[in-house]
């Protein structure tokens, strides 16, 4: 068995549509648990207060909009170098899944900031570099719309997800090399001197999986509709010519 | 409900947010799953009865 099987559609219909009704179930039990035990079972912060708990969607979301988009690069290469239809089905899908991802981040970001920084906005680099993701993000999309030929669409927004791929490296480690910058270090690190303590991050990793799981149903349904669209688009074009 | 004090008004804003932007998009993406299975089956009714 090969994970290339994947690559003919009607393989992963097939399979899909039989991790479907587990990857709803799970994605729905782990965001219930993660954001439940985080929001009501959690102490507040000595230094944040209640504000602490924004880390629950805050923080799976940021990762999401970053993991959503390196998804994007690695199924856009595979539509490069070995032309499968499906995993740039599977980027197109996962792009409006990972642009709100961003905005849900960049939203909260903002309303834990103004407390925390006295501000809804600053300059500072991992701000600024989810900001420009966010516009790839749309960037990407308004591509997909733009262009008529499905796979000249394909290869023109693999491009730009390829090119994309800098800014959102960059927001997820633009708090290592830039230091000067409002935004706190990683919350969730190796290191223990900077890891959030395991009261908060129990609850964070249940709250991640969910989003992870949440991200994973959306795109296998999201990859089955681009299919059955790809599939409808073929058969009206073979009308026309009839 | 937890006794969110001063931040109240903040943290539940913030999950507000998260929550009508999430349901927003499931929504957007079932409805759009529905439409496009719907419209693949009149096509492909179509094509079968047309041979």
């Amino acid at each position: 068995m090969s994970i290339w099987e994947y690559a003919n559609p009607k393989k992963f219909m097939q399979t899909s549509g039989a991790l479907l009704p587990w990857a709803v179930g799970l994605s729905v039990l782990m965001l219930t648990v993660g954001l439940v035990w985080g929001f009501f079972f959690t102490p507040d912060d000595y230094k944040q207060g209640s504000t602490v708990k924004i880390i629950y969607i805050h923080v799976p979301a940021a990762l999401m909009a970053i993991n959503a988009w390196g998804m994007m690069l690695v199924t856009s290469l595979i539509w490069l170098i070995r032309r499968h239809h499906v995993s740039v089905l599977a980027a197109k899908a996962a792009a409006p899944i990972g642009m709100t991802m961003t905005l849900v981040a960049l939203f909260t970001g903002a309303i834990w900031g103004q407390p925390m920084w006295g501000a809804w906005w600053a300059w500072d680099p991992r701000l600024t570099s989810f900001l420009i993701l966010f516009l790839f993000y749309l960037g990407y999309l308004a591509l997909w719309s733009a262009i008529e030929n499905p796979d000249a669409a394909a290869d023109l927004t693999s491009v730009l997800c390829i090119v994309g791929s800098v800014f959102a490296f960059l927001s997820r480690y633009a708090v290592l090399f830039w230091n000067q910058g409002l935004h706190q270090g990683a919350s969730l690190s190796m290191d223990r001197a900077e890891h959030v303590a395991d009261v908060f991050a129990y609850p964070l990793w249940v709250s991640i999986a969910g989003f992870v799981l949440l991200f994973v149903t959306l795109v296998l349904i999201g990859t089955r509709t681009e299919i059955r669209a790809r599939r409808m688009q073929a058969l009206l074009a073979r009308e026309k010519l009839d | 409900m937890p006794d969110l004090g001063k931040y109240a008004l903040t943290v539940l804003s913030a999950y507000g947010v998260t929550l009508a932007l999430v349901l927003a998009l499931v929504a957007y993406v079932l409805i759009r799953a529905g439409r496009v299975k719907r419209a693949l089956a009149e096509v492909e009714e179509r094509a079968t009865r047309h041979g």
